[in-house]
């Protein structure tokens, strides 16, 4: 109980100056605004983006949860998908050769270009915003899988044989709890490229979400409102983030003691 | 040297390795009788833990056979318990699930398990650390949870690879006599890999020495002194005659 409050403080601690500096950058904005007197369209205030961003904030909630749907489906493939995957190249020589260069390459598409490409083919309905965000978090969940099975030491596989275990055995006894962390590195990487892949789908073609609603508001030049979805962006994956620490400490709450202690 | 129509538990008979480009092991042959202790030294690099991974069965020779009881077990796993050089408890399983993991992957139930594994834990010193995590033991029960793992797997012979190598030598001496203390009344037949003399000496029926790389057996010595070991026996004018022969035996092949 107390080590958890320590830690809890240690992280209050930690997001202090940043939330310091943040205060700072906006007190110098408004003070730029003011003095220079800049048009909103061009740079509103933030005490402005705050007050229309509150103002709009049922359409801002509206589009929100769109962007979350599709953030969780693709999210959610991509998970499914990078497993099935890791675990398949995990048991197979073969396939680790075959699909180790495909990952690579999948990595080197330009999402940019391909994107409204699928918006073509696919239409402006979930299926190719899932495949976008697959297409940008298959790669880190797949990759952080196969290397936390790999990782796993060789006296540790040699012990498991000693012991008559099985490949499947070895897997599930050692080289799957053993992935774990590596596993929770990657699943927060790829949480956070897939909020920013939900948006970029929809800023292409989307009938409601973040991503559309800050598309159309620069349109009609409402600089505030984009930059209160931004704001709701950020908020939105930092929270993901946040609750990527939750579930590890709830799945392998032997990790960071392990790592404390060495 | 074994007596004729003395009784063989392992039987290790011109065994040969050769990894790409590197020959390890060289005719190696000696044998293990039923409850000995026999502790394995030599350089290191010399072959040691290469040797430990064919009879556990890990590695296949290029020849010679392994044979426990007569029967042929080159590159059968179940004859041994193996402790490999690294404690390798396993963060996310208690110190309880990591001692009957063994038995767990030879498909016992985790329940029948624990009940065989929660009853040696006094006598390893782990009472009441049953559910604590690995990283709240100290090095030297670390060894002997490490230990507890492979004994309670009840296979004919212990392979235990410098098990001791990472403890201070206060910890390692504890040890040593606990060791020889659970030994003697388990009955273990019990094969120690050890760059260390007097640890050799202290614990084993009888010494193989192992010559550089490619290795063989360069000389058997037998350590009969009396049982249980006592710390005391160390300055004996026996304890460290028999530490001048090894001394001497490593010291000529390593010229
Ligand atoms: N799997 C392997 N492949 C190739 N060379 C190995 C392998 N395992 C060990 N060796 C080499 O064999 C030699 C003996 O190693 P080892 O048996 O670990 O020595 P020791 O335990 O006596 O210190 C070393 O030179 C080591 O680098
Ligand atoms: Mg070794």
């Amino acid at each position: 109980m107390s080590v958890r409050r320590t830690g809890g403080l240690r992280t209050v601690s930690a997001v202090v100056p940043s939330l310091v500096l943040v205060a700072l950058g906006l007190v110098a904005w408004q003070w730029y605004v003011t003095a220079a007197d800049v048009r909103p369209q061009i740079l509103p205030s933030p005490l402005r983006v705050a007050t229309q961003g509150w103002a709009f904030r049922e359409q801002l909630w509206a589009n929100t949860l769109p962007t979350l749907q599709v953030t969780a489906v693709g999210f959610g493939v991509s998970l499914a998908l990078g497993w099935a995957l890791a675990v398949a190249v995990d048991f197979s020589p073969w396939l680790r050769r075959a699909l180790t260069p495909l990952l690579v390459a999948s990595q080197t598409l330009p999402i940019i270009a391909i994107a409204p490409l699928l918006i073509i083919w696919f239409g402006f309905g979930l299926l190719p915003k899932v495949l976008v965000i697959a297409l940008v978090t298959f790669f880190p969940i797949a990759v952080g899988l196969i290397e936390g099975f790999a990782a796993t030491d060789r006296q540790a596989t040699n012990l498991l044989r000693s012991m008559g275990a099985s490949r499947w055995k070895q897997f599930r006894y050692v080289r799957l709890p053993g992935a774990m962390p590596s596993f929770f590195t990657a699943l927060r990487i790829g949480i956070t490229y897939a909020v920013t892949g939900a948006i970029f789908a929809e800023y292409v073609g989307a009938t409601a979400g973040l991503g559309i609603f800050m598309s159309l508001q620069k349109n009609s030049f409402r600089t505030d409102l984009v930059l209160a979805a931004v704001v709701v962006t950020a908020l939105l994956s930092v929270t993901l983030f946040v609750l990527t620490y939750l579930v590890q400490r709830l799945v392998i709450p032997w990790h960071g003691k392990e790592r404390r202690r060495a | 040297m074994p007596e004729p129509g003395h009784e063989t538990k392992l039987l290790l008979d011109d065994l040969r390795k050769v990894y790409p480009g590197l020959p390890v092991l060289d005719g190696v042959t000696f044998d293990v009788a039923p409850g000995e202790f026999v502790s394995v030294i030599g350089p290191s690099g010399c072959g040691k833990s290469t040797l430990f991974n064919v009879i556990a069965g890990l590695e296949r020779p290029d020849s010679g056979r392994v044979l426990v009881d007569g029967d042929d077990a080159t590159g059968h796993v179940e004859p041994f318990a193996y402790m490999p050089q690294q404690d390798l408890l396993f963060p996310w399983r208690t110190v309880l699930d990591n001692t009957t993991l063994g038995l767990e992957v030879a498909g016992m139930s985790r329940r029948a398990a624990r009940e065989r594994a929660r009853p040696l834990f006094a006598e390893f010193g782990l009472d009441g650390f049953e559910s604590a995590h690995p990283y709240e033991l100290s090095g030297g029960m670390r060894q002997r949870a490490a230990l507890l793992r492979t004994v309670v797997q009840d296979r004919a012979v212990l392979l235990l690879d410098e098990p001791f190598g990472a403890l201070d030598s206060l910890t390692r001496t504890d040890m040593q006599t606990w060791l020889d203390g659970v030994r003697g009344r388990f009955g273990w037949t019990v094969l120690l890999i050890t760059h260390d003399i007097r640890e050799a000496v202290f614990l084993s029926d009888r010494v193989v020495v192992l010559g550089p790389r490619p290795t063989r057996v360069q000389r058997e010595v037998t350590v009969d002194l009396p049982r249980p070991r006592d710390i005391g026996l160390i300055t004996s004018a026996e304890f460290a005659a028999i530490e001048e022969e090894l001394l001497t035996v490593l010291r000529d092949r390593s010229r």
